[in-house]
């Protein structure tokens, strides 16, 4: 039997857009939420004065006990649902409290990012953010989801004019894939079956976008970071192992096969990849993200850190880089600031040596900046102790993204994303040489009926 | 009358999408699971696996080994034992230990509750009673990143957990103020005297782990296939009569066919019917399950909206 494939989804959405309902309601309609749940948070809703009809969807995600005291989501929660063409990893990421933070953190690892919008307010400032992060993280697609359209009196209109407001910030923040689709997370119209407050729309369902949108990419010239050095000797799991030497890691990007020839990253060192084994099964090809063992022609000196790259498009090492930096922590950000930065499986210690501007992101407009709080977008300069083989984030998400660690307690102060600008700061993202995204002229709304 | 995207897949040579021909799923959750294994093996000094026999676990240490391959696993492994034993697991875990030449830890309940520090609870279930064991173990042999089998979708409060997920001195989780996880990146770092926890199987679900254990040939213990058993029904569930389970009044006992859908304290894990004896006949039942394997098989899970959540902030798995 062959297993489907994976669509990594995240949730963004304000307070009230009905986005626990939204994620509830795909659960329940996907037959994903199973008999014992539905009974445990029927009881719930009943206890609650739930009078609607079903019982309160929402109430499937809210995990911890003060969520459920207080009615909020605290947390990034990950559900789990599946069809029979795909299987989905949902992050639903709350929207109110620290919500770059949790849109940072679900939308760094998405396929897909779900935008909520109330059908009757449309297009609002926390939108805007939303998109704003979004974009500047390159998800590769956004379906922006017009919920409540039962609470509106013409439904099609409030679509039409959210679609030509998504349109425009499309444009604005440089994102590549956006697709709207109306819905009723109450009712069930239109997620996963179309109904009477939808009969106006003839587009697909929220379901039928999400199982047919391209998966994850894999594109880009090969990259391994190397995690280890697998090296048993005497340690070996058989006497005919005892010479083995591999380089285990997880091809990052691209692909990587048998005879390619590869470039160390931090001594320019080339050699020839002899053998890709994924435990005792050895391939002949490994695609991103596969994690196999490396091994190749010559003893070269190849340690963690080190990445192995594809030797006709190798990245270049650098000791300074400009990055834009989502500030994640409570501890704000002074220049000068003595931290941590780690890139693939190599960590060097850094100097944020200048913090030059902050996106004020409710205008969608820069400002000149000294530092950064909780939630910011700053543009920065870091100065590293050692290179890193940093790439723009705009052309590889995984060779152009950073952590900014701090060195005392290794909490992660920052997500970094290498050579991007903050949107409306003058040059496209893509300007600096080559570019993974698509050309975007095709419209993004269903038709009408 | 469709809908236009604007990213258009034909220009993607790379996408592995609904067409297929790339990673499947289950090539995607090996990997990410084997890269968080090498990421702690490499970053930490003292990783320690918990391993109980049960499936999670077993899945966890084929793995492990795969991570590391053709080396030996050489992370030792931790057994939190409540005393409560399904003798066919632990006669299980020996073997495993043996085959794979791997160093074993036992934490004993038992040991707690002899001496006094710990009692026996009134409901006789010794899950709740794992964490002071656990938590004095890691103390004692200072172990740094501790993996366990959890996954996300066994259980709200686990749902909210990092995949690797910090611990502060005395073993706390604080659901409220965790690290963000970013992109694949994989931070391990941590304080003196905290740790982490790292739960590589966070992303996979019951029926995941199941497809798994069938694509890999993996080995488990013979109760988690149909067989004929007695039990006796407490609470809806089918309880297996034995030292720490006895059958009360009106409770009658009978030869059903039975199968395990989780294993842990014998007096509270209850037993499915199924007639499920081969994994292939597993895969297809848990794909058409309508209750969640806690739902189905653990009585201590039942006690209130957050039992996982309270044992989870003091330190439990």
């Amino acid at each position: 039997m062959s297993t489907p494939t994976l669509l990594r989804l995240a949730t963004a959405g304000s307070v009230d857009d009905g986005k626990s309902t939204l994620v509830g309601r795909l659960l329940h309609d996907t037959k994903s939420v199973l008999a014992d749940q539905l009974a445990a948070i029927t009881d719930a809703s009943r206890r609650r004065g739930w009078t609607g009809e079903l019982a309160d969807l929402a109430l499937l995600t809210d995990g911890l006990r003060a969520e459920r005291e207080q009615g909020i989501t605290i947390d990034v929660a990950y559900r789990y649902f599946a069809t029979a063409r795909r299987s989905f990893v949902l992050a639903d990421c709350p929207g109110h409290v620290q919500y770059t933070r949790n849109t940072v953190t679900g939308a760094s690892t998405a396929d897909v990012v779900l935008v909520l919008v109330d059908a009757r307010h449309g297009v609002v400032e926390q939108t805007r953010r939303h998109l704003a992060v979004v974009g500047l993280l390159r998800v590769p697609h956004v379906v922006v989801v017009v919920n409540k359209v039962d609470l509106v009196a013409d439904p099609a209109t409030a679509y039409d004019r959210t679609v030509l407001d998504i349109e425009d910030l499309r444009r604005t923040l440089d994102i590549d894939s956006v697709s709207v689709v109306p819905i009723s997370a109450l009712h069930g119209d239109n997620v996963v079956e179309p109904g009477p407050h939808t009969d106006w729309y003839a587009g697909p369902t929220l379901l039928e976008v999400l199982e047919t949108l391209p998966a994850h990419r894999s594109g880009g010239p090969a990259r391994f970071p190397v995690q280890l050095v697998i090296r048993p000797q005497h340690g070996a799991v058989a006497a005919e192992h005892v010479d083995y030497r591999g380089y285990a890691g997880h091809v990052s990007s691209g692909t990587v096969r048998v005879g390619d020839e590869v470039v160390v990253s931090s001594s320019g060192v080339r050699t020839t990849v002899v053998g890709i084994d994924r435990g005792p099964e050895p391939l002949d090809q490994a695609t991103a993200p596969l994690s196999v063992t490396l091994r190749l022609a010559d003893a070269v000196d190849v340690s963690r850190g080190d990445v192995l790259a594809a030797a006709d498009e190798p990245p270049t090492p650098v000791r300074s880089v400009e990055a834009v930096l989502c500030w994640l922590s409570e501890r704000p950000l002074v220049p000068g600031a003595r931290v941590l930065v780690a890139h693939g499986t190599r960590t060097v210690r850094a100097v944020v040596s200048d913090v030059a501007e902050r996106l004020d992101i409710g205008r969608l407009a820069v400002e000149p900046a000294s530092g950064a709080g909780l939630n910011d977008l700053v543009s920065v300069t870091l100065t590293l102790a050692e290179p890193l083989p940093l790439e723009p984030y705009a052309r590889s998400r995984h060779g152009g993204s950073l952590l900014v660690v701090d060195p005392h307690d290794g909490w992660t102060l920052a997500a970094g994303m290498a050579y991007a600008t903050l949107p409306g700061a003058g040059a496209s993202p893509g300007s600096l040489g080559g570019s993974d995204r698509f050309d975007a002229a095709a419209p993004l709304a269903g038709e009408h009926r | 009358m469709s809908q236009t995207l604007a990213y258009d897949p034909s220009t993607d040579a790379h996408d592995h999408g609904a067409t297929g021909g790339g990673p499947d799923l289950l090539d995607l959750l090996e990997s990410e699971a084997i890269l968080v294994i090498r990421e702690v093996v490499a970053e930490l000094e003292r990783p320690v696996i918990l391993f109980s026999g049960g499936k999670d676990s077993v899945v966890l240490l084929h793995l492990t080994a795969k991570a590391l391959w053709p080396g030996r696993v050489t992370v030792p492994v931790l057994h939190v034992d409540t005393g409560h034993n399904f003798p066919e697991v632990l006669a299980f875990r020996d073997a495993t230990v043996a085959r794979f030449g791997l160093t074993l830890h036992v934490a004993r309940v038992q040991d707690y509750l002899d001496d006094g520090r710990l009692r026996e609870r009134t409901d006789g279930t010794r899950n709740p009673l794992q964490t002071v064991p656990l938590l004095d173990a890691i103390t004692e042999h200072r172990f740094d990143g501790v993996f366990g089998g959890g996954r996300r979708d066994e259980d709200k409060a686990r749902a909210k957990e990092r995949i690797v997920s910090l611990r502060d001195a005395f073993g706390q989780w604080d659901p409220k103020n965790q690290r963000p996880e970013l992109w694949r990146a994989v931070n391990t770092r941590h304080r003196p005297g905290e740790h982490v926890r790292v739960f590589p199987l966070s992303n996979w679900t019951e029926l995941d782990v199941w497809r798994y254990i069938e694509r890999e040939g993996i080995e488990l213990p013979d109760l988690y296939y149909a067989h004929e058993r007695e039990v006796f029904e407490r609470d809806g569930m089918l309880l297996s009569p034995g030292p720490w389970s006895r059958p009360r009044a009106g409770e009658e006992v009978r030869v059903e066919q039975v199968r395990y859908r989780t294993v842990g304290d014998m007096s509270c894990t209850g037993a499915v019917r199924s007639t499920a004896r081969t994994v292939g006949e597993v895969v297809t039942e848990v794909a058409a399950s309508t209750v969640t394997e806690r739902g189905a098989t653990r009585a201590d899970d039942r006690i209130s909206e957050a039992a996982m959540e309270d044992r989870k902030k003091e330190g439990y798995f």
